[in-house]
C-alpha cells in the first residue's frame, strides 16, 4: 500500500517525473538483462533435461548412483546446517549482546569463508587430514577416514556455509539492542529463559532466512567438496559432482535432469525465502502470530 | 503448538529411520568385499562394463562377492588424491609417470611396479588420432597439416592433462622421424603446432566438449578411444576420424596399490582384477570401448576391424621413458614452457 502511493506521488510530481522513453528504455534494458542472464539459462536446464522425454528424465534421477548422490547431498545438509545453526546463533548472541576484547577480530573471522576460494578450503582440509597432512598418520593408525569420505565433505561444507546464519543475525540483534534481555533478567529470568523467551522469538525470521541460505549453499557447493570427495561413484559423489560426471560422460539428458533437481531445490528455497520475508514484514499477517513474537518489531530493524 | 510438536516429532522419526536404514545397508554391504579403482576420465564406460563381469567371474571362482567402486578424474589429480590418502586398491591411469609419482610420494606402490604385469602393465593401448568435422573441410591428413596457417587446433594443456602429454610427444616424434629430423626441427614443428591451438583446456574431456559441443576449432588431437566415443555418442554424421601416417603407442598402465590393498586385505582380489583384464573377457571389453587390446585375437573381430593400421613408436624408443620425457618437456622451464610461455 505504502509503496503504491509512494510511486504515484513521484509520477505526479513534475520535478521527479521521468520522460516516458527514459522509463521504458530503463525497463526494457533491465528486463532483457534479467531474461538473458537469469531466466533463459534456468529454462534451458529444464528444456535440456526433458529433451528426451519424461521417461529418460525419471530414469536418470532414480538410477542407483543418482539416488546415492541425492541421499548424500541431503545427508550433508542435514548434518552441516544444524551445526551451523547452533554456531551461528551463539556467535551472533556473543557478538551482539556482549562486549569483550577481540570482538572485532572475531567478527572479521566469521566472514573468512566468504573471501577464501572454495578450492583452497578443500586443499586446507587435505593438508590437515590427508595421508601426508598433520594428522594423516594418526588417523590412519586409528582407522579413521576423514578426507575422501563423508566427514571430509561435511567439514568442507560447514566451512563454506559458516557465515550465513551469523551474518544474518548479527545486524538484526545489534539493532534490537539489549533492552528486552536486560528487562527479562531484572524480572528474574535466568540466561536460558532470557534466550528462549525473549531473544529467540525476536530473531526467529532472520534465523530462518539464514538457515535457508546456508542450506542452499550446502546442497550446491562444488569446489571445496570436489577436492575432498575422492569422487567415488555412489559413495562420495554429491549432486553437483554427479552433474559434472554425467556431463563428462556425454550423458547430457541425465546431467541436466539432476541439475534440474538442484535448480528446483534452489527455486523452492527462493519461494520459502520470499514467504519468510513476506511473513516477517507484512502487517496483515501479524495478528496470526502470538503477541510475543510480533514481527512488526523486527520490521523496523530489518528494513 | 502441540500440532507443531507432533509434526517435528514425525520429521525426526523419519530422519532417525532413514539413518538406521543407512547403517543397516552399510553393514549388509560389509559382507561383500569392495575394491576401489581410481582411474582417469576416459575409462568410465570401459570399467562400468568390466566391473560386473569381473564380479561374476570372481564369485564363480571363489564364491566371494566383490563390488568394485570407481573414481574418475584427471589422471594427475587422481594420482595426487591417492598420494593424499584416497584408499585405492587399484590405480588405472593415463600414463606411467602418474603411477611413478604415487610410488615415489606415498611408498604404497613398489618402484618396479611396471614389471609386475605383462606388456608394461598396460593391458590395452591406444594411439593419438585427429578428429575433424564431417567432410574434412581443411583437408587434414597428417601431422604436417596441423601447422598450416588458418587451421584451428584443439588439444588440452600437457602441463595439467596426462592424456595431452601423449598428444605433444606424438607430434614431436613425428617431426623427429621426418628426413633430416632433429631435436631442433622437432621443437620448431611442435611450437608451430601449439601456435595454432585455439583453446588449451586443462583436461581431455574439456577439450572434447570444446571441439564437439561448442564447435570450436578444425581439428581435435585426441586419443583414439576418445575420438571413437565422441563420434559414436555425438553423431557420426558430424565428425570423422583421421589417422596420421605415424603416431605414438599410448600405454595407459594399471597396478595394485600394495600399501592400501594389504591393509584392507584385498591384495589377492585386486591382483586378480588386473590379471583378468588380460583375459578373453577383459580384452573383449577393452576393444568394445575402443581401446586396442594387447591380444586382438581374444576380442571380437568386428571390434578389431574398427582399428585402422597405424605405425607407432613408443615413449621408451624415442624419449627414453617417462621420467626423462617429463623432465625434458613438461617440467617447469622445460621445452613446453619455452615454446608456449613465449
Amino acid at each position: 500500500m505504502s509503496t503504491l502511493t509512494g510511486t504515484t506521488r513521484f509520477e505526479r510530481n513534475p520535478a521527479t517525473r521521468e520522460e516516458k522513453w527514459v522509463k521504458w528504455t530503463l525497463l526494457t534494458l533491465s528486463l532483457s538483462f534479467f531474461i538473458l542472464f537469469l531466466i533463459l539459462p534456468l529454462v534451458s536446464v529444464f528444456f535440456e533435461a526433458l529433451r528426451r522425454g519424461w521417461e529418460v528424465y525419471l530414469l536418470s534421477i532414480t538410477e542407483e548412483t543418482a539416488l546415492a548422490a541425492i541421499r548424500l547431498t541431503l545427508l550433508i545438509a542435514f548434518i552441516s546446517v544444524p551445526l551451523n545453526l547452533v554456531f551461528g546463533v551463539s556467535a551472533a548472541w556473543l557478538i551482539a549482546k556482549h562486549d569483550f576484547r577481540g570482538k572485532q577480530l572475531l567478527t572479521t573471522f566469521i566472514d573468512l569463508p566468504f573471501s577464501i576460494s572454495p578450492v583452497i578450503v578443500g586443499l586446507m582440509y587435505v593438508l590437515i587430514f590427508g595421508a601426508n597432512g598433520w594428522f594423516g598418520a594418526w588417523l590412519l593408525e586409528h582407522n579413521i577416514r576423514i578426507i575422501f569420505a563423508v566427514p571430509g565433505i561435511v567439514l568442507a561444507t560447514i566451512f563454506v556455509t559458516f557465515p550465513f546464519v551469523a551474518r544474518e543475525l548479527i545486524p538484526l540483534m545489534q539493532a534490537q539492542g539489549r533492552d528486552e534481555e536486560e528487562a527479562a533478567i531484572v524480572l528474574g529470568a535466568n540466561g536460558w529463559q532470557t534466550f528462549w523467551y525473549v531473544t529467540l522469538p525476536n530473531i526467529k525470521w532472520g534465523l530462518l532466512y539464514g538457515v535457508i541460505l546456508s542450506n542452499a549453499r550446502a546442497m550446491g557447493e562444488f569446489g571445496a567438496v570436489s577436492v575432498v570427495s575422492g569422487k567415488i561413484r555412489g559413495q562420495t559423489n554429491t549432486m553437483p559432482l554427479h552433474v559434472e560426471i554425467l556431463y563428462n560422460e556425454y550423458n547430457f539428458a541425465a546431467a541436466f535432469a539432476v541439475a534440474s533437481l538442484l535448480a528446483m531445490l534452489a527455486l523452492f528455497t527462493l519461494i520459502i525465502k520470499t514467504w519468510v520475508e513476506h511473513r516477517a514484514s507484512h502487517p496483515a499477517a501479524a495478528h496470526l502470530l502470538p503477541p510475543e513474537i510480533n514481527p512488526l518489531s523486527i520490521q523496523k530493524s530489518t528494513t | 503448538m502441540s500440532l507443531k510438536n507432533a509434526r517435528i516429532k514425525r520429521i525426526l522419526l523419519v530422519a532417525l529411520l532413514s539413518a538406521t536404514a543407512g547403517v543397516v545397508s552399510a553393514s549388509l554391504q560389509a559382507q561383500t568385499k569392495t575394491l576401489l579403482n581410481v582411474s582417469y576420465d576416459p575409462t568410465r564406460e570401459l570399467y562400468q562394463d568390466y566391473n560386473p563381469e569381473f564380479a561374476k567371474y570372481w564369485q564363480e571362482k571363489t564364491g566371494e562377492r566383490v563390488r568394485v567402486n570407481q573414481s574418475h578424474g584427471g589422471s594427475g589429480s587422481q594420482a595426487r588424491s591417492v598420494i593424499d590418502g584416497l584408499e585405492a586398491d587399484i590405480v588405472t591411469l593415463a600414463l606411467a609417470y602418474d603411477i611413478d609419482a604415487v610410488s615415489a610420494f606415498s611408498g604404497k606402490v613398489p618402484a618396479d611396479w611396471q614389471s609386475k604385469l605383462p606388456d608394461n602393465s598396460s593391458p590395452y593401448t591406444s594411439t593419438i588420432v585427429f578428429l575433424v568435422r564431417k567432410g574434412n573441410p581443411k583437408g587434414i591428413q597428417d601431422w604436417d597439416d596441423l601447422v598450416q596457417p588458418g587451421v584451428g587446433v584443439i588439444t588440452p594443456n600437457p602441463k595439467t592433462s596426462g592424456g595431452a602429454r601423449w598428444n605433444y610427444l606424438a607430434a614431436w616424434g613425428y617431426a623427429l622421424q621426418q628426413p633430416g629430423g632433429s631435436a631442433a626441427s622437432a621443437q620448431e614443428f611442435v611450437s608451430a603446432l601449439y601456435k595454432n591451438v585455439v583453446v588449451l583446456d586443462s583436461g581431455a574431456r574439456g577439450s572434447t566438449t570444446t571441439f564437439v559441443q561448442r564447435g570450436v576449432g578444425d581439428v581435435f588431437i585426441s586419443w583414439e578411444n576418445e575420438a571413437f566415443l565422441a563420434v559414436n555418442e555425438l553423431g557420426p554424421e558430424n565428425f570423422e576420424i583421421i589417422v596420421p601416417s605415424v603416431s605414438i603407442l599410448a600405454e595407459p598402465p594399471v597396478t595394485v596399490v600394495n600399501g592400501n590393498a594389504e591393509r584392507r586385505g584385498t591384495l589377492e582380489v585386486a591382483t586378480a582384477y588386473l590379471e583378468y583384464l588380460y583375459s578373453e573377457a577383459g580384452q573383449r571389453i577393452a576393444a568394445k570401448h575402443y581401446y586396442r587390446p594387447r591380444h586382438p585375437e581374444l576380442a571380437a573381430p568386428e571390434d578389431i576391424a574398427r582399428f585402422p593400421e597405424v605405425e607407432t613408436f613408443t615413449i621408451d624408443e624415442l624419449f627414453g621413458g617417462w621420467t626423462k620425457a617429463q623432465a625434458d618437456h613438461f617440467s617447469d622451464g622445460g621445452i613446453f614452457d619455452q615454446i608456449y610461455g613465449l
